[in-house]
Formats: C-alpha cells, structure tokens, sequence
C-alpha cells in the first residue's frame, strides 16, 4: 500500500524528451490511470516509475523515500507487461513462484501462496500446464498471479489489456477493477484507450507530447477539459470546437458567434483574439426556436441514440440526441447549447479559460 | 484438367521434388559411403579395378591406423604366434606391431581444440551479443561493422602475420595456440549470429526479472540464456565445424604437441606406401564427433536455420 509522488520528472532520450516535467500524486489504494496517445510519455514516464528507466531529472517519492535512483528490484512494486513476458521455460506455477523464490521464500510457503493466488485467480487448474499453449486471458492471469503473489506496494500496468480481443477486454478491464478493489492496493495503469481510463479509472493523468495536460477524476476531466487536447482526446464523438475571434472579459457570461449571442458559464478571466468554443454531443440541442442555424449532414443510428453532424457557421457539429426525434439530411434547424456544460478555449495555446464552473477543477488540473 | 492449389503441389509436383530430394542425397551421402566402406577394405580391394562394391570386411585400415608396424621374419613369428585379433591380421602381411600410432593423440587434440574454442567463442560472443543487443555501446554499428569485417577475407591470407606472431609469442604448436586463433575467426561469426537470436527475446522477460527481485546478472543466466538455448546450439555447430575441419592453419602452425587430425591424416599415406584403408577409417573416426554432436543439438539446429528468418 503505498502513496507515489512524481515531481517534475523529465526523461530525454538524446535530443528526444520523451517526458518533459511531469507531476503529480497517486494516493494510497487508487486505481490511477495514465492515458494519452501513442509517443506520448505515459509508458516512460511508468517505467521510471518502476525503476527500468533513469529518470533524467526529477523526483519519485514511494511513500515519502525518495527512489528515483534505486533498482527495480529494491522498490517493492509488480509489473505487469503489455505482452505479459511470462518465462516461457517456465511452467505456470513456476512463473508466479518465480518473484517468491527470488525474495528466498522457502518451497513450501511459496507452494502455499501460490494456490491461495491461483483460487483469487481461477487458475487452479492451470498451474502445471507450460504458458505456451495458454488462451490470452489466461496468461493475462498468470502474469497478474505473478505480480499479486508478492504482496507489493503497488502495481504498475502497462496497456496489460492491449493484446487481448476486444470482447475479452471487457471481461477482464472489470476482473482487474475487483481484484484491485479486494487488494486495496495502489495500481497505476497506462492506457490509450480513453473508454478504458473512464471506465476504470479512480483518477486519470492525460499525457501529451511528454507533458501533463490534466490530472483529476474521470468526471471532472470529462466534463471540464483544461485544453483543447483533452478535450478531442476524450469522448466519442469529441468535444464539437467551434472557431471565432472575439473579445471578453472576466464577468461575461456570453460570447457573440456571427451574430447570435450563446450564453456560457460566467469567465473569471478575460481573453481577445481566436478563441474555440468547446461543448459535447450530448450537449447539444436540436432547437428550431434557435437563432444559431446548421444544416444536417448526416445521420448515424445507434440505437438509443443517434449522432446528427451538422454544419454550421464555425465549424461542424455533432449532436447525440433521442432516436426517436425525427431528423432529416438537409434539413436546416436550430442549435441550442446547453450553457452549463461550454467551455471556452484560447484558439492558440489552447488552454480552457476560466469561468465559474471549471475553476476548481483547472487550480488542482 | 485437374485441380490447380497454390498451396498444395500436384502428385506429381511432389514426385519430381522427391526424386530431386533423393538425387541430391545420393549425391552427397556417396562419398561418405565411398570412405566408409573403403575403411573397411582390405589394401588389395581398396585399390582394385573395377571398384568393388562387395568385398569381404577387413579392420585392417583400422588396425594400421592405431599401429605402427615393422617387419619381421618367419622364425620370429614361429616362436611368437599372434595372441590377438589385430596381431594376427597385421601378421598375415609378415609384419608386427611395434607400437600405437600417433593417431589417438592427434584426435584428442582435435577434440582438445575444437571444443575449447567452440565454448570459448560461443561463451564470448554469448556476452558480447547481449551486451551489443540490450546495451547503449557507443559506436555501436561501427563495432559490429569490424567485428564482420574480420571474416571479409580468408582468414588463410593473414597466415604469415599469424605465424610470425605465433613464433614470437611462443604460441607456435600449442593447444592454447589454436584454441585462440580459431576462436578468434569464429569469434565474429558468433557474436552476429548470437545478438540476430538475443534481438528476438523481448527485453520485457529481463525487465520482469529484474522487477522480481532479480540483478541484471541473474536475468542474464536465468531467462536470457534458456531462451537463447537454440541459437547458442546452433552456433556452437558451425564454431565446431569450423575449428574441427579447419586444415590450413592447422598445417602450418602445428607439427608436434599440438597438431590436430585433419594435418596428421594425409601424413598416413606418406609413411607406409599409399594405404588407404587406414586414411579412410581416419577420416571415418574423424567425421563421427561432429556428427554426434549435431544429431544431439539437431533440433535447435533445425529451429536455429529458419529462427528469425519470420517474424511471428
């Protein structure tokens, strides 16, 4: 069980900077998620967590000690590997007795650990079979038995779902939330897949580029994205940005696109210039009374729900609304956003501007 | 007209590549047989014409191999009747034994050699391959581009410079000698062949390993070098084939301690007329370490050929 504080941690790779600055805390018993892009530092910046990277610069605090410059193997934390890296000489039971026998732990304790983790794991029956011929989901367990068994302060997982078919995933992105739930231990995961993050997620680090561009709960990054980044990254569809040059100041509470006048969340801040007006799908409203007009493009059925693009003065839209409302291609009709839920974003360095409702989430993000 | 498969070949597709198969082995396992059984010729029928192709076994090539021999007369052999197998055959040609030949040693020093610098170099470029595969050496492609160079030419073309150094260095004629020279030719032909195997092993395994609570040494010995079993197997074959078969060097650096089988054979047929049944049964012994060794690591070495070759 453990606390884990990133400071400003960097790592370059010759004149590549794979992670520029990166901070922030992952709290005891969390199920933490690091998620972003390929190429974007997540997995760097977890292997310098766990000791197989040298951290350039910066600091990594395991429940206060600082361990940047300690080997693996002295850090007391489990990895669990994308393509699993079971030892493939080796038999099931050996590969989960593998970490026990390595601590000196006698034969016969470790026998007893690991059938206690092969009944966590329903592998009972599997423990003497060679990993070759195991199914997929089945060496995702023994390597999750080979990372559990030692009792660790933490679990670092990296995309340990990725080599999966996508209808097993499911399956196990909910068998690992239970056991992480039922261990209380704190378990940091890298992923890409952003449906993957909310849905399992306590909180979420959305890396970019090598930087941090949000840290918070799933919520909070969903609904009050700190940059434009974010804001495309998460969501299906994404966020709809809709591009004009304008002008406000700190107390305004609506913006001017071409000549209709939207309502937004009061601003803490002003700004003049590019500025994207950022709101999601499901936020938007098919509204004849609107004086903001968009034509249908297209019209694509899931369902409950049915995703409308339009296309309107300042960019596309996407709205998610009812399938049972009746909708056209080529139909013209109003648009009406739901102003709690807008954010506005500096159209050049792409930061959110702060307004009443996303403050307190962009003072800690 | 029948059914065409781009996959599966027509009988008689199959047919002509079995015959051409069984051609090609022909080819190839007819001089073995040739030696073979000329070993087991007497010197009359090793040499007659037409060849014979059925003959009546004899172990005297044999038996002369492991001999030296000396004339002797009629009154000495009445008063010393043969006691055993080999004394009785060498008497029918009025010769005894007078002692074993030098073949024995020569052999021992061909194992003596070939397997020493066989491990030496599989051991050395066993270390040098992981380190060039898992390690920021500097220069890295330039190193391996010399390593390589040193097999460009026939190793043959730097024997003066070989001999001279020998001589000075006191390494003429020496086991320690020959060990190092044909370590130091395999040496790059390992070292390239061992880091294509280690690039193929995920550094994840030794990542795991080192998370579990493992140094890097012990990754190195408990999950590098099991998963490298075949490529180390199939390395050290063609290191051994190498070393064991090698003659130019062997030649030219050894004459006494430390000279090896394929230098001493051809001398056979120099010291007693041209007696081929024993430098056919020398050559028939000769073959046999080389072939144990392969049958025993063939499974890697089948592996090992086409390892790399598709990425899975």
């Amino acid at each position: 069980m453990a606390q884990i504080r990133i400071d400003s941690l960097r790592k370059d790779f010759g004149a590549f900077t794979a992670v520029q600055s990166s901070s922030f805390t992952i709290e005891d018993g969390e199920f933490f998620m690091l998620l972003g892009p390929s190429g974007c530092g997540k997995t760097t910046t977890l292997r310098m967590m766990a000791g197989l990277e040298m951290p350039s610069a910066g600091q990594i605090y395991i429940d206060g000690e600082e361990v940047g410059r300690k080997p693996a193997s002295q850090r007391d934390i489990a990895f669990v590997f994308q393509m699993f890296a079971l030892y493939p000489h080796m038999n099931v039971r050996k590969n989960i007795s593998y970490p026990l026998i390595s601590q000196g732990m006698g034969r016969k304790a470790a026998r007893a650990k690991v059938e206690e983790v092969s009944r966590i794991l329903g592998i009972e029956d599997i423990l003497d079979r060679p990993v070759g011929g195991l199914s997929g989901g089945d060496r995702q367990r023994v390597a999750l038995g080979r990372a559990i068994v030692r009792e660790p302060k933490a679990f670092f997982m990296d995309e340990p779902l990725g080599a999966l078919d996508a209808e097993f995933r499911e399956h196990m992105a909910e068998e690992l939330r239970a056991l992480h739930d039922r261990m209380g231990a704190t378990t940091v995961y890298v992923t890409h897949d952003q449906l993957e993050a909310m849905q399992m997620g306590d909180k979420i680090v959305v890396m970019n580029h090598g930087v941090v561009e949000q840290f918070g709960v799933p919520q909070e990054i969903y609904d009050w994205p700190a940059t434009l980044f974010v804001a495309k990254f998460i969501g299906s569809p994404p966020m709809n940005f809709l591009s004009f040059e304008g002008r406000v100041a700190p107390g305004d509470a609506l913006v001017t696109l071409g000549s209709v006048e939207m309502a937004i969340p009061q601003l803490r801040e002003g700004f003049a210039g590019e500025m994207v007006l950022g709101v999601r799908p499901e936020h938007v409203r098919l509204d004849d009374g609107s004086d903001y007009r968009a034509v249908v493009r297209a019209v694509e059925y899931l369902g409950t729900t049915q995703i409308i693009t339009l296309e309107a003065e300042h960019g596309e839209v996407k709205a998610r609304i009812s399938s049972r409302d009746p909708v056209r291609v080529d139909q013209t009709t109003g648009l009406a956003f739901n102003e709690r839920t807008l954010t506005l974003f500096d159209a050049g360095t792409g930061r959110a501007l702060r307004s009443a409702v996303n403050e307190e989430v962009l003072r800690h993000g | 007209m029948s059914g065409y498969s781009i996959t599966e070949p027509s009988p008689r597709q199959k047919w002509v590549a079995g015959a051409l198969v069984a051609l090609y082995a022909i080819i190839t396992i007819l001089p073995l047989v040739w030696i073979i059984a000329t070993g087991f010729k007497s010197s009359a029928d090793a040499i007659a014409y037409p060849p014979k192709v059925v003959f009546a076994p004899s172990l005297e090539g044999y038996v002369n191999l492991f001999t030296t021999q000396t004339r002797q007369t009629a009154e000495y052999f009445a008063a010393n009747p043969p006691e055993t197998w080999y004394e009785r055959i060498v008497q029918s040609k009025g010769l005894t034994i007078a002692g074993p030949s030098r073949f024995g040693e020569r052999f021992m020093n061909s194992v003596i050699i070939g397997f020493g610098s066989t491990f030496l170099s599989v051991f050395l470029g066993t270390l040098a391959a992981y380190a060039f595969s898992r390690f920021k050496v500097p220069l890295k492609d330039d190193l391996m581009f010399f390593i390589l160079s040193t097999r460009m030419m026939p190793p043959i073309a730097v024997a003066i410079p070989i001999f001279l150094m020998f001589r000075s260095l006191g390494l003429s004629d020496t086991h320690a000698g020959m060990i190092l020279l044909y370590t130091a030719v395999n040496l790059s032909l390992s070292v390239w062949l061992l880091k294509g195997f280690i690039d193929e092993i995920p550094h994840e395994y030794e990542e795991a390993a080192l998370i579990d609570g493992y140094t890097r040494f012990q990754a190195f010995t408990k999950v590098v070098l099991p998963q490298a079993a075949t490529g180390i197997a199939s390395t050290a074959i063609f290191c051994l084939i190498f070393a064991w078969n090698e003659y130019a060097f062997a030649v030219l650096l050894t004459s006494g301690t430390a000279q090896t089988a394929p230098p001493f054979i051809p001398t056979i047929i120099g010291n007693a007329g041209q007696d081929w049944p024993a430098v056919a049964a020398g050559a028939t012994l000769f073959l046999l370490p080389v072939m144990v060794f392969t049958i025993l690591l063939r499974k890697h070495l089948l592996r090992g050929i086409t390892f790399g070759a598709v990425r899975k």
